[in-house]
């Protein structure tokens, strides 16, 4: 369910400790930020640590812990959230494979509601 | 009260457009009326930020504006108990029936007279939040959605609150998932097109058609391939179900609302796999008078590779209700 919308091309770019994307949510409603279970970047076929990624949505950014206790703001249905993603090194301008795989959970499913994408992304 | 069943549309149905901002919340309430439906119903969660937040006032007027504007009522709004909604704790029941209430209060301050009740919330919290509902004149439903029938155990459970109750005020909402007679092209052609084995896919889909238990088909395929994917394949035939639509009948006069659940709508004004017009026949022989919201759904299966026209597939199964309820 909407995993060609997930990664929005045109929100990549490089910044200050590594990189971001906009990302939307891959469901059919909003929910709020503690249901999203993961949020797994990957840099050219290589996974980064799940800490390493900050999400802002209206106009807050939330790390890992801030998340998962987020019970109130939500991440709407169609909203471009912005994961900005520290790197250990500067990323090399230019394009670059980014994979993103996001698990929700959702009270009505017995089983974890699992999304991945995957684009080719130009960064400046 | 109108004899005949009325028609409504889910802006659930436009979720394609509405999440690619292509079409506003106010385009989906007019492309609904344009149908000629006279009900919408409404996914809060999708349609609403904030919600089940009460909406600002602003945001109420502007609401019963566009329903005077484009001539159409609030009939349903679909709520959700995120009983796991923090990491490491399940609510109890309190937290639940809270949840519960607020999504009551927004119904009522947006005029919706029904709650289409989410499938995995127990006849207990039902039971508690019983009398609230009452209070605001609200009609709570709950979900017959697939792979459950009007019939398993769980309806049985939520058919005893009712009966134990005497309300007037709890019913059930059938989804016309539960007559999918054949599976759902789009659904298959969508699996194959991720890795599923088309032969086995072929071999599920006749055994569906046949009336074939789904744990056998499921057995049969576990014997053709290891690969997860047939595996979804062939459980397609468990989520997708087919019962008899007289199973309706004892239970019409709890049947609050339907979902008109639609993956492909054809030119011909039929949907590829549910026998409409035999559960419409069923209902208006039996006296059903609530609406059949059209809830279409085959985006996610086709937006891989194809442009939705939503709008499309929503008129042609209006245009299918109407010709069945006015023959």
């Amino acid at each position: 369910m909407y995993e060609k919308y997930m990664i929005v091309p045109e929100k990549a770019k490089k910044n200050e400790k590594g990189f971001e994307i906009g990302v939307r949510l891959p469901y059919y409603r909003g929910v709020s930020l503690s249901m999203v279970e993961e949020i797994e970047v990957s840099l050219d076929g290589e996974t980064l640590p799940q800490n390493a990624v900050n999400i802002t949505v209206n106009d807050k950014t939330y790390n890992l812990e801030q998340r998962e206790n987020e019970t109130n703001d939500r991440w709407e249905m169609g909203d471009i959230a912005t994961l900005s993603i520290e790197t250990p090194d500067d990323l090399p301008e230019g394009e670059h494979t980014i994979g993103l795989k996001i698990n929700l959970r959702i009270g009505y499913m017995p089983f974890p509601s699992i999304r991945v994408d995957e684009k080719k992304l130009i960064f400046h | 009260m109108s004899l005949n069943i009325k028609r409504a549309v889910s802006l659930y149905s436009y979720q394609e457009e509405f999440f690619l901002r292509k079409m506003s919340l106010e385009d989906c309430i007019a492309a609904a009326a344009t149908t000629g439906a006279t009900g919408i119903e409404l996914v809060g969660e999708q349609s609403v930020p904030g919600c089940p937040k009460l909406p600002s006032d602003a945001f109420v007027d502007q609401w019963f504006g566009w329903m005077d504007k484009y001539k159409v009522t609030p009939v349903a709004h679909d709520m959700f108990l995120d009983y796991n909604k923090k990491k490491g704790h399940y609510w109890t029941d309190d937290e639940a029936v809270e949840s519960f209430k607020q999504d009551i209060r927004f119904a009522h301050k947006l005029g919706f007279k029904i709650i289409r009740v989410i499938v995995n919330t127990t006849p207990q919290i039902i039971e508690k939040v019983l009398p609230f509902a009452e209070d605001h004149d609200i009609i709570l439903g709950i979900e017959v959605h697939a792979p459950w029938n009007i019939n398993s155990a769980w309806m049985a459970k939520h058919w005893e609150v009712m009966e134990k109750t005497g309300t007037k005020h709890f019913g059930f909402i059938p989804d016309m998932g539960g007559f999918t007679r054949r599976l759902p092209r789009v659904q298959i052609e969508r699996m194959i097109r991720n890795g599923a084995d088309p032969e086995i896919a072929k071999f599920v889909c006749e055994q569906h058609e046949k009336g074939i238990m789904a744990e056998y088909t499921i057995f049969e395929v576990s014997r053709m391939s290891n690969r997860r994917i047939d595996m979804a394949v062939a459980e397609l035939s468990r989520h997708n179900t087919y019962v008899n639509p007289l199973s309706l009948v004892p239970h019409i006069d709890r049947i609050v609302h339907i979902h008109g659940k639609c993956l492909e709508m054809l030119e011909d004004y039929t949907e590829y796999s549910i026998p409409y017009k035999e559960v419409i026949d069923v209902l208006k022989k039996y006296g059903y008078n609530g609406y059949i919201a059209t809830e279409y759904e085959g985006n996610r299966h086709i937006q891989d590779i194809y442009e939705v026209d939503s709008v499309e597939q929503v008129r042609r199964h209006q245009v299918m209700l109407e010709r069945m309820i006015n023959v």
